[in-house]
């Protein structure tokens, strides 16, 4: 008796997603509250200070520019491998794929040399609020991207064999990770302004 | 539908207990994990608040009984007399347990996650891995606040299920474990919450639209949308308070904060206010998680026990509706004395009067629904009428506490205390006893006593009321909360004898439970067995096999009608179930 869960590869008639698809909308949508919220945080203690430091005086502002134009990039690949699984071409789905891992891999190395600069200057956290807040909200950010690495990981080598036997229910699947990498690039897009530019 | 047999047994394969009970991913199994945990942290928490009421009650005086004296370590209770410390411990557990470990995981966890995919005629959750995470991320954090007791250095946390810095901030370690135990907490309800909305949006029964769902669906959408939104204000909140406790930043730590003497050598700068924000930002939408489900649980029960539908269906949906959007905006009516500017404090004492609107609006909906019906006083409905009078109480008191001039005399007294107690206790848990009693022969193919329902419910009813109605009284005379000994307090030397009231009152609730314990053990043994449906109820649910098998239904049911076709004229029944086609 036991049937099947519907829509999981195919599309609701009505709604015109599949749980997946519906399932990351809200849960970036709760990711959009956690970071929101960091953002008003930041925005009060900001408000609340006397000498509040600008960003680019304290900051590495070039080697940000770096890494925004690297993330940007990689969404770029993540889409265009999206496309190609589309086209049903494995082969260049993996080879865009890759690209996405190499180039977050390439902002993560840039942001832990960042780290490594200020730690090398005892500069921590608790140096002040506005590092405090530096580090949580980069820090968190650093975490997004770090799961998406995994998981594009994944879907790069053991994830991808359900190409052969589901391949719209991989396709979903990789539409829904693309989701994610696309918000955790959004989420930088805010971050770099912020708190390296004002 | 077939009342004999239930074939789906046979075809099912077997599998190792561990798979079918343990790490099951059937959301029927996880459902019932969810709600026996839940019950246990009830009950936990129910009994650190009964040793509260001691202290309460006859304040530095040893407790009566040498062996429960023992079980505590000389930095708790010394000679069997509690020390302040261990109270305020036990007064954050108990706050923290009974909202995140208890209500919650029961209205939304045990009771969401089994009535929920048979109510839209789905065969499980529209992720089932995901689920059975849920559950297991609620457990550890369960454990991990359980765990917490035993720090040797300061024990569970001290400052309140609010948890407000700067004192949080410094307080000893147990409070990093709160905070740890919160966040896996909060992952659980994120994932539960997010499962639970594609399910209902996404694994509707063909025929089942949004305005034939089930009331108890609806509340459960809007619950989840409120836990999906508001929680990570709260996770934002956590992730701070734990940088700085741990790595020393500022947040919440203002300039110049003077601790035991000693000026903090911290950068300062922060602001304790930011915390109450965030926290109030999650815990307002979080009192909606503890109601709105409830509200469900008891208009399915009214309908099926008045034999009619339930007044002004549509109405009581958008009121939930914009109970849910109202709820994001109404938070700062607990910082009312924050000193906050008169303009703000405006804005949220208004928004705070709009809100009491659509709840006035369900409870009058609820209350005219028993207009007229033939009404069955069987358990589950006693409980649901009573969750009425108790939820307007609760609610009514609520409006003094929103306008700003009369919270100055009741906020942080005992008068807080009762109006939210009324409409946790005897509201949502009688509410969370009826749906027990309600669904229990859905679950178990057998159902639970009459008569000794009816002593847990008639005990339960007076005790309750004798906890906290007396409890407005206190606030009323200006009896601060979270005290360990009121007598120390001139004003508050007189009313004194209202907590030995309230104190017995509480441990004779605790007596009037073991009807209920023993009902439920027996009644999954011996409770008379009972056909697919016992309640002659119309709703989904009903159609699956009791208790269903893997995959719910024999055949995937397809909706023909609303929730609630009671008592339809020209019908040679008095319930038209919505999987029935014909008639009109
Ligand atoms: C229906 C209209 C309601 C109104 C107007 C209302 C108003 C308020 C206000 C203004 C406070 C803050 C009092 C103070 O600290 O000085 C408060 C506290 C509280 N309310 Fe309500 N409330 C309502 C319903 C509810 C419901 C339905 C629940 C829960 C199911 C609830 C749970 C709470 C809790 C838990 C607190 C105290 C939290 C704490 O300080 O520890 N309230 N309410
Ligand atoms: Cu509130």
């Amino acid at each position: 008796m036991s049937a099947e869960i519907r829509f999981i590869a195919k599309p609701h008639p009505v709604t015109g997603v599949t749980n997946s698809k519906l399932g990351m909308w809200c849960f970036l949508s709760s990711e959009i509250m956690l970071f929101g919220a960091l953002f008003s945080t930041f925005i009060l203690l900001r408000a609340g200070s006397p000498a509040w430091p600008h960003g680019y005086d304290l900051l590495n502002v070039p080697l940000a520019t770096v890494n925004t134009l690297i993330l940007i990039a990689s969404s770029i690949t993540m889409v265009m491998g999206w496309a190609e699984l589309a086209g049903k071409n494995l082969k260049a789905f993996k080879k865009y794929l890759a690209a996405t891992i190499v180039l977050g891999c390439a902002f993560l190395a840039l942001k832990g040399f960042e780290y490594g600069m200020k730690f090398e200057h005892h500069i921590y956290p608790s140096k002040n609020n506005f590092y405090g807040i530096y580090f949580t909200i980069t820090g968190l950010h650093v975490l997004h991207l770090v799961c998406g690495v995994v998981v594009n990981l994944y879907f790069l080598f053991p994830g991808s064999k359900m190409w052969e036997k589901d391949p719209e229910q991989f396709l979903g699947r990789i539409e829904a990770a693309g989701l994610y990498w696309h918000f955790v690039d959004l989420v930088w897009l805010f971050v770099f302004p912020t708190l390296y530019l004002l | 539908m077939s009342h004999h047999d239930h074939g789906h047994d046979a075809h099912e394969h077997k599998l190792p207990f561990w798979q079918k009970y343990i790490f099951s991913v059937d959301h029927k199994v996880i459902g019932i994990q969810y709600g026996i945990t839940a019950l246990l942290f009830l009950f936990f928490g129910f009994c650190l608040m009964m040793l509260m009421r001691w202290q309460l009650a006859f304040p530095g005086q040893p407790l009566p009984w040498p062996w429960l004296a023992n079980l505590f370590s000389e930095k708790q209770m010394m000679s069997g007399i509690m020390l302040p410390e261990f109270y305020n411990q036990l007064g954050a557990m108990h706050g923290t347990i009974m909202i995140f470990l208890g209500v919650v995981p029961l209205a939304v966890g045990a009771f969401g996650n089994y009535v929920v995919p048979l109510q839209v005629g789905a065969p499980d959750m529209a992720f089932p891995k995901l689920n059975a995470a849920s559950y297991w991320a609620y457990f550890w954090g369960g454990v991990i606040m359980l765990l917490s007791f035993f720090i040797p250095e300061g024990g569970a946390a001290q400052s309140g299920w609010t948890s407000y810095p700067p004192l949080s901030n410094i307080a000893q370690d147990g409070q990093t474990w709160w905070l740890f135990g919160m966040v896996l907490l909060i992952t659980s309800s994120l994932l539960g919450s997010i499962n639970i909305i594609v399910t209902i949006v996404q694994l509707r029964a063909d025929g089942l639209t949004f305005f034939r769902l089930p009331f108890f669906v609806w509340a459960q959408l809007v619950t989840s949308f409120l836990l999906l939104l508001a929680f990570p204000p709260l996770e934002a909140a956590g992730i701070l308070q734990l940088m700085d406790r741990l790595l020393d930043t500022s947040f919440f730590m203002p300039t110049g904060l003077v601790v035991s003497g000693e000026v903090s050598k911290l950068a300062g700068g922060g602001n304790p206010l930011l915390w109450q924000h965030l926290f109030w930002f999650l815990a307002h939408p979080e009192v909606y998680v503890l109601i709105l489900p409830a509200m469900g649980i008891v208009a399915e029960i009214m309908a099926v026990n008045t034999r009619k539908p339930i007044y002004g269906y549509k109405t009581m949906i958008y009121s939930i509706i914009f109970l849910g959007f109202m709820s994001f905006i109404v938070w700062a009516h607990h910082m009312f004395l924050t000193g906050m500017s008169t303009k703000m404090s405006s804005f949220f004492q208004i928004t705070t009067m709009i809100i009491s609107i659509p709840s006035v609006v369900i409870l009058t909906a609820l209350i005219l629904t028993l207009w007229g019906g033939s009404i069955r006083y069987n358990t589950p409905m006693l409980f649901a009428i009573a969750f009425l009078p108790m939820f307007a109480i609760g609610g009514l008191t609520g409006l003094p506490l929103g306008l700003t001039a009369a919270d100055i005399h009741l906020h942080d007294t005992y008068y807080v205390i009762g109006h939210f107690h009324y409409v946790v206790a005897p509201g949502t848990i009688f509410a969370l006893f009826a749906g027990i009693y309600h669904w229990f022969p859905k679950v178990t193919g057998r159902k639970m006593s009459e008569v000794l329902g009816k002593i847990h419910f008639f005990f339960s009813f007076i005790f309750i009321n004798g906890v906290f109605m007396p409890m407005f009284s206190l606030g009323l005379a200006g009896v601060s909360r979270r005290l360990w000994d009121q007598t120390q307090y001139a004003h508050a030397v007189p009313t004194q004898p209202l907590n030995v009231v309230i104190s017995y009152s509480a441990w004779l609730l605790a007596l009037a439970q073991i009807p209920f314990i023993l009902n439920f053990f027996g009644s999954i043994f011996f409770g008379k067995k009972v056909n697919n449906n016992p309640w002659d109820a119309t709703t989904l649910e009903w159609a699956a096999p009791s208790p269903p098998g893997h995959g719910n239904f024999e055949t995937a049911p397809s909706v023909y009608r609303g929730p609630y076709e009671y008592s339809v004229p020209g019908q040679t029944q008095d319930f038209s179930p919505q999987h029935l086609q014909g008639g009109k």
